[in-house]
C-alpha cells in the first residue's frame, strides 16, 4: 500500500524538502495543497521527475476561509485514510509593519495561527474516526516566549503550540498522533532578510530530515536543529530583569 | 551584507546576498537589484563567482527538475540543480551526465557558465556540448532562449561566459545512456612525462576516462599515476554506502607545506603503485574522489590557496609541462593535488571556454604571498610562450595580457555582456 501524504502549504521551502524525502523513501500518494496553483504545480512536476512512481496531485485553496478548508480536507479524506498530514504554511511578517498596520497584524495572526489550527482541526476529525494517522503542524521556536523583535508572529505560533498541546491531550488514548514541529530560523525564502542581515540560519534539508524523522517516530515536539530546544529552554527561563535588557 | 568566499578561501568580502527561489520571480528580482552576479555552490576557486561589495544572486534555491524523458534522456531543470542530484536520479534510470568535473557538488548553471570539462574530454568534449537549450534572464528584463540551433551566438557567449551575459535560470541537457554506476578502471604508474604521453595516446581509443596524478616535487622527471576508466555493465550489483568525512576546522597552518609534501607524495605514489592494476570502481569515488571529504579546502589553512590550471598545445606540451614542473620543484612549494591530463582535439563551444587541444596541468598552492606570486609569474611565462591559457574558474590573479592572449574571442564576447552584471574577475580582467 502506498502511503497517503498530504502537505498543506506545499510551496514552503521546508515542506518541499520534506516532500522530496518522503518521495525518496518509498512511492507514495502525495497531495499538495497550496495557495498559488502555478507554484504548487512547479513543485509537483519536480517531484514527478524525482519519483515517477509517486502519484502527485495538487490542489489550490484559500487558506483563510473555514468553509474551503473544511471542503478541501473532506474531499482529501473521503478518498481514503490519510497516513501523514503536514500543515506547513506560514509567513514571516515584519514586526514593525504589524505594529503600525492592524490589517497586517491581523493577516499575520490569521496565516500563522488561525489557519493552521483550522486545517489541523479538519484533519483530526477524520483521523480520529479512522483511529490512525499522524498529523504534524509546524510551529516555531518564536512561539516559546514573546520577544519584541517578532511577538506578533510569535503569538500566532504560540497559539499553534498551545493548540497542539491540547490536541495531544485529546488524542492521548487514540491511534492518532500529533507532532508539533518547532524549527529555529531556517534558510528559506521566508527568512531572506535575516540572511541578508548576516544571521546564521539552519540548512533547510537538515530541518526537513529532522521533521521527517520526528514524524516517523511520532515525537510530541520536534525542535530542529536540536540545539534550539536548549536555547529556548534558556530563553524561556531567563528572569525578566535580564530578559528586558536583551535586544532579541 | 554577508561575507562570502569562493573555494580557494583567499578572500572574504561583504556581499549583498539575494536568494533566488522561484524561477518566475527572477526577472523582477534582477530588475530591483544593484549590479550582481549569479552564485551557485561557490566551487570555483578565485574571484569568478564573487562580486565584492555588490550583489550575489544565490541560485541554489532554483533546484527543481522540470521534465525528464527516460526514453530520450532529455532533462530539463532549473539552473541551481546540483550535478549530484542529476546523477542520482538518472543513473538508476539508465542515463548519466555525459560530462562532469572533479566534484559533483556544483550547479548546472555553474557548469555551463564555466563550461566545465571532465576526464573524458577526448570523447565527449565539455559540458556545453550537451546543453540543448538554455534560458537566460538579463538584468533589463529580456529573456533569451538559446542553444546550438537557436541564437547560437548567445549560446556561444553564455557557455563558458562566467555568468556575465545574464542569469541562467534553466537548461535542457542531453544525457547519455549508461548500463549502471560501475566503471572498469585501471591505474598505471608512469616514471616520466614521456611515458605519460604514451599512456594518454594509447588510452584514447579504448578508455573513455583518462586522468593522472602527478608528483610535482619528488622523483625528478614527473612521475605519476595514470588512471583510466570506462563504463561497465554489472547488472544489479549493490551500490556501496559512502562514508562522509569532514575537515572539521580550518587548519591553523597549511597542512600542505615543505615538510609534509615530499613525504605525502612519495607515500602516495608508492602506495598506489603497489595497488596498481585493474579494478571495478563505483562512479562516485572515481569521478569525485574528494566529495566525501567535506570542506577539504580548509586544510590549506586560514590564508587559503590558489589553483593554477593551464592548458598548452600538444606540440609543445611535453616541454612546457616539464619546464613548469621544474619551476615548481625548485620553489619547493607545490601541491599534493596535482593533475595532468590531455584534452581531445576539438574546438570548444563557448567563446571563453577553457578547453583547447593540448595538455592541461592543475596544481594547488597554499598562499605564501609574494613567494607564491613570483612562482606564478614564472609559470605564466611558460604558458605565454607555449601559447596556452589559464582556466578562469580557478584563477584569482592572472595578468590581463595573458588573459587577452589566451582568449582571442574576448572581443566578440564583450558584445554580449550584461551591463548589470559584474564579478571580481570581470573587473580585474575586463575592466568592468
Amino acid at each position: 500500500m502506498k502511503k497517503k501524504i498530504v502537505i498543506i502549504g506545499a510551496t514552503s521551502a521546508i515542506a518541499e524538502q520534506c516532500a522530496r524525502l518522503w518521495a525518496k523513501e518509498s512511492p507514495a500518494e502525495m497531495i499538495l495543497v497550496g495557495r498559488d496553483h502555478e507554484k504548487t504545480e512547479r513543485i509537483a512536476s519536480d517531484l514527478r521527475v524525482r519519483t515517477p512512481k509517486t502519484t502527485i496531485t495538487s490542489i489550490q485553496a484559500d487558506f483563510l476561509d473555514p468553509d474551503q478548508i473544511q471542503a478541501v480536507v473532506d474531499q482529501i479524506c473521503k478518498e481514503g485514510d490519510v497516513d501523514i498530514a503536514l500543515v506547513a504554511h506560514g509567513s514571516l511578517p515584519s514586526q514593525k509593519e504589524c505594529q503600525n498596520d492592524l490589517k497586517k497584524c491581523r493577516e499575520a495572526l490569521d496565516v500563522n495561527g488561525v489557519s493552521p489550527v483550522l486545517f489541523a482541526e479538519a484533519f483530526v476529525m477524520h483521523m480520529q474516526k479512522a483511529d490512525r494517522g499522524t498529523l504534524a503542524v509546524i510551529g516555531s521556536v518564536a512561539g516559546d516566549r514573546g520577544r519584541k523583535s517578532n511577538y506578533v508572529y510569535g503569538a500566532a505560533k504560540g497559539l499553534v503550540s498551545r493548540y497542539a498541546q491540547g490536541l495531544q491531550h485529546r488524542l492521548a488514548h487514540t491511534g492518532v498522533k500529533l507532532v508539533l514541529i518547532k524549527p529555529g530560523p531556517t534558510d528559506t525564502p521566508m527568512t531572506v532578510h535575516l540572511k541578508q542581515a548576516g544571521a546564521k540560519l539552519a540548512a533547510v534539508d537538515h530541518v526537513a530530515r529532522d521533521i521527517v524523522h520526528g514524524i516517523a517516530q511520532g515525537q510530541q515536539v520536534v525542535y530542529t536543529p536540536r540545539i534550539w530546544s536548549l536555547i529556548m529552554m534558556v530563553i524561556r527561563h531567563l528572569p525578566y530583569f535580564v530578559f528586558k535588557r536583551m535586544d532579541i | 551584507m554577508v561575507a562570502m568566499s569562493s573555494w580557494g578561501r583567499l578572500s572574504s568580502h561583504e556581499h549583498s546576498v539575494i536568494t533566488l527561489g522561484d524561477r518566475t520571480r527572477v526577472k523582477a528580482c534582477l530588475k530591483n537589484s544593484i549590479p550582481g552576479l549569479a552564485y551557485g555552490m561557490g566551487r570555483s576557486y578565485g574571484d569568478v563567482c564573487l562580486n565584492p561589495q555588490g550583489a550575489l544572486w544565490v541560485t541554489t534555491g532554483l533546484d527543481r527538475f522540470i521534465a525528464f524523458d527516460d526514453s530520450t534522456g532529455r532533462l530539463v531543470c532549473e539552473a541551481g540543480v546540483l550535478l549530484r542530484d542529476i546523477q542520482r536520479l538518472a543513473i538508476s534510470r539508465g542515463w548519466i551526465l555525459p560530462v562532469t568535473p572533479g566534484t559533483q557538488l556544483v550547479t548546472v548553471g555553474g557548469a555551463i557558465a564555466n563550461d566545465i570539462h571532465g576526464k573524458n574530454h577526448h570523447v565527449l568534449g565539455s559540458f556545453g556540448d550537451h546543453v540543448q537549450d538554455l534560458t537566460l534572464i538579463r538584468t533589463d528584463g529580456e529573456i533569451i532562449h538559446c542553444g546550438p540551433n537557436e541564437r547560437p551566438d548567445w549560446f556561444a557567449a553564455t557557455v563558458g561566459g562566467l555568468g556575465l551575459t545574464g542569469v541562467i535560470v534553466q537548461a535542457e541537457i542531453q544525457l547519455r545512456p549508461v548500463a549502471g554506476p560501475w566503471l572498469d578502471t585501471e591505474t598505471v604508474p608512469y616514471a616520466n612525462l614521456e611515458e605519460f604521453f604514451h599512456l594518454a595516446d594509447d588510452s584514447e581509443v579504448e578508455w573513455e576516462h583518462t586522468v593522472s596524478w602527478i608528483d610535482c616535487i619528488s622523483g625528478g622527471g614527473g612521475r605519476g599515476l595514470f588512471m583510466r576508466g570506462k563504463p561497465i555493465d554489472l547488472g544489479n550489483r549493490p551500490e556501496p554506502k559512502g562514508r562522509k568525512l569532514i575537515m572539521p576546522i580550518v587548519s591553523p597552518v597549511s597542512l600542505v607545506n615543505k615538510l609534509t609534501l615530499r613525504s605525502f607524495n612519495t607515500t602516495y605514489y608508492h602506495l598506489k603503485k603497489w595497488q596498481a592494476g585493474r579494478s571495478i570502481t563505483h562512479y562516485e569515488p572515481f569521478f569525485y574522489p574528494l566529495d566525501n571529504l567535506h570542506q577539504w579546502n580548509r586544510m590549506y589553512g586560514p590564508r587559503g590557496f590558489f589553483q593554477y590550471q593551464s592548458v598548452v598545445p600538444r606540440e609543445v606540451g611535453q616541454s612546457a609541462v616539464q619546464a613548469m614542473l621544474k619551476e615548481i620543484a625548485r620553489s619547493g612549494d607545490g601541491s599534493f593535488l596535482a593533475v595532468l591530463k590531455t584534452f581531445g582535439n576539438r574546438q570548444p563551444v563557448g567563446m571563453l571556454s577553457f578547453p583547447q587541444p593540448g595538455v592541461t596541468l592543475a596544481l594547488d598552492f597554499p598562499d605564501h604571498g609574494e613567494r607564491t606570486h613570483k612562482l606564478f609569474e614564472r609559470l605564466d611565462a611558460i604558458v605565454r610562450e607555449a601559447r596556452g591559457r589559464i582556466y578562469m574558474a580557478k584563477d584569482a590573479r592572472m595578468p590581463k595580457e595573458l588573459f587577452e592572449s589566451g582568449y582571442p574571442r574576448l572581443v566578440d564576447f564583450l558584445n554580449y555582456r550584461d551591463p548589470g552584471i559584474s564579478s571580481g574577475l570581470s573587473r580585474r580582467l575586463m575592466g568592468s
